[in-house]
């Protein structure tokens, strides 16, 4: 285990992020914004509270989840597709480096990243409603282990990835729906039973759930539920860039 | 001695089918400069993508400084820097950054004053700051190189380090080699610019289609397969080559004035001294007499024409 490497990856790619801060902070906090105008000011007036808690206030966990896992997955998986794209990834594949090391300096770097825009998100959120955090170190803990996870997707999609449309498809077409189907806006128990039955099936619901308790004291799933799901996504995805590191798949010849 | 390289019985076949290398075996000394000639497609690239780490050989052992490029990899990369063929950087980080982070990259502390000293080498202690896609073809090159030594490797490779680079600029990088080389860095270089290896190396590896065709020192390759041109200038012209001169190989110039001969150095009778007895019997006076050593370009076309066929 070489730290030296990791940390040069970590500082590489927040290096990366620090030179556009704005651009990169400024687009998913206008597109939160127009959400708390539009679900929370607009048409939140007119859903009743949800568990007690005003609509505007119920959607913060889930939209500081949505931007979580949009921002990890896009963060990570064009950390590496770049210099995939670029050449560049040649000094990483040569160099005294492992896959833990490489690994954890662009996840590492992924999830700070959107784990800090999610934070610009909470406080934005205030200017529109007032919420309030019941388990803050939780809040905390979800954030980070979700991005974590959502980042070691991500970094899987840009190894995988032989092209740019290949690396917007999977955002696109599947974490998207995700989360929409994973409660950002809703509570699982608001659907019918058959309905709340297959939200279950979705993985993010897990996610989303465990933060909102973290948030508001109640959740569709049980907690542990939820710390579990993060777990074994996080296991299952390490597993697979361990294997695509040793085999070489898609990156050596 | 022990050598820095020790390549055994490499092969490679890609997934296609293409056989890239077939069986290569060869050693490279501590502190000589090897260039690998070859045309496209030969397998040099090939060759040192595997010793590198880019490329996973399908059969043979590498080691590097001792240490199997497999099992002992880390120990293995550390002492490598890889120059590539194609320019790969960052482009929007500065030059200091850029060779910075390479470093780190190797596991090595911070070390300022050695990068300093890198830059200063390289011409490129002006352009730190300089984004690195503002730099010129040239001075991206040397960025490569920076970077490539940013952890002082003991062996450097360098693919193809002057492709589609001027003269000028071509010869600023053989000098930048030649003081690498002062400083006992080892350095293998593919190269299809025989003028490069010729200029350069100590030893020169010939690749064709896969397979090492030989490995000299280049003198020894050049003493035996260079072939010389002997030139006779004479006082007087003549018109024809007399008849008893022909069938020796002997050509004569348009204006009559220069006798050409080839001969080959290895053989044990050249010649010479006959075909300069001979002239002086017929009355022919000589007003010169000249010769000239066949280049490594022409050495190395006979050897693959000569391995093609």
């Amino acid at each position: 285990m070489n730290w030296r490497s990791a940390r040069a990856v970590f500082g590489h790619e927040m290096a990366r992020f620090f030179r556009t801060v704005w651009q990169s902070l400024a687009s998913p906090v206008l597109s939160t914004v127009l959400y708390f105008v539009v679900f929370g000011a607009a048409i939140g007036g007119r859903i009743q509270a949800v568990e007690g808690v005003p609509y505007g206030a119920f959607i913060v966990p889930g939209l500081m989840m949505l931007t979580v896992l949009q921002q990890s997955v896009a963060n990570a998986s064009f950390g590496i597709y770049f210099p995939k794209f670029s050449g560049t990834i040649y000094e990483i594949l040569v160099a005294p480096t492992g896959w833990i090391e490489v690994t954890l300096g662009f996840v590492g770097a992924a999830a700070a990243k959107a784990v800090m825009i999610a934070l610009v998100i909470l406080a934005t959120s205030f200017w529109f409603t007032g919420v309030h955090i019941a388990h803050p170190f939780w809040m905390l803990a979800f954030l980070l282990l979700t991005a974590v996870a959502f980042s070691l997707l991500g970094f899987i999609i840009g190894l995988w990835a032989k092209n740019f449309e290949q690396l917007q498809i999977v955002p696109m077409m599947v974490i998207t729906p995700l989360v929409f189907l994973g409660g950002a806006f809703y509570s699982a128990s608001m659907l019918p039973p058959f309905w709340e039955g297959v939200a279950k099936l979705n993985p993010v619901l897990y996610l989303i759930s465990g933060f909102r308790w973290s948030f508001f004291g109640f959740a569709d799933v049980p907690v542990g539920l939820s710390l579990g799901a993060v777990a074994l996504m996080i296991l299952v995805c390490m597993g697979a860039i361990r294997w695509i590191f040793l085999t070489g798949w898609r990156l050596r010849e | 001695m022990r050598p820095i390289i020790d390549i055994d019985h490499v092969s490679k076949r890609y997934g296609s089918g293409t056989v890239a290398l077939k069986e290569v075996s060869l050693q490279i000394e501590e502190g000589e400069i090897l260039a690998l000639l070859g045309p496209n497609g030969a397998g040099k690239t090939t060759l040192i993508s595997i010793i590198c780490g880019l490329v996973v050989p399908s059969g043979g052992t590498v080691r590097v400084g001792g240490h199997d490029i497999r099992t002992d990899w880390r120990a293995a990369r550390k002492l490598i820097g890889l120059v590539p063929q194609e320019i790969a950087l960052e482009p929007f980080e500065t030059v200091i950054d850029c060779v910075r982070f390479t470093r780190g990259l190797y596991g090595e502390p911070p070390d300022d004053a050695y990068i300093e000293q890198l830059l200063r080498s390289l011409a490129l202690w002006d352009k730190r700051d300089a984004k690195t896609r503002e730099l010129s073809g040239g001075m991206k090159r040397r960025v490569l190189i920076a970077k490539a030594l940013s952890h002082r490797p003991k062996v450097l490779f360098l693919d193809e380090p002057t492709a589609g680079v001027d003269v000028t600029l071509r010869r600023e990088m053989w000098q930048v080699v030649r003081e690498l080389r002062a400083e006992g860095v080892t350095i293998i270089l593919t190269t299809h610019y025989l003028e490069e290896a010729e200029d350069m190396a100590d030893r020169i590896g010939v690749i064709n289609r896969g397979e090492l065709l030989l490995v000299r020192s280049k003198d020894a390759l050049m003493g035996e397969f260079g072939k010389k041109h002997l030139t006779i200038s004479l006082y007087e012209p003549l018109a024809a080559l007399p008849a008893d001169l022909a069938g020796r190989g002997l050509v004569l110039s348009a204006d009559g004035r220069e006798l050409g001969y080839d001969y080959d150095t290895r053989a044990e009778r050249t010649g010479i001294a006959h075909l300069l007895a001979e002239l002086a019997e017929r009355g022919l006076a000589v007003r010169d007499v000249s010769t000239k050593q066949s280049s490594l370009e022409e050495i190395f076309m006979s050897l693959v024409e000569e391995e093609t066929a």
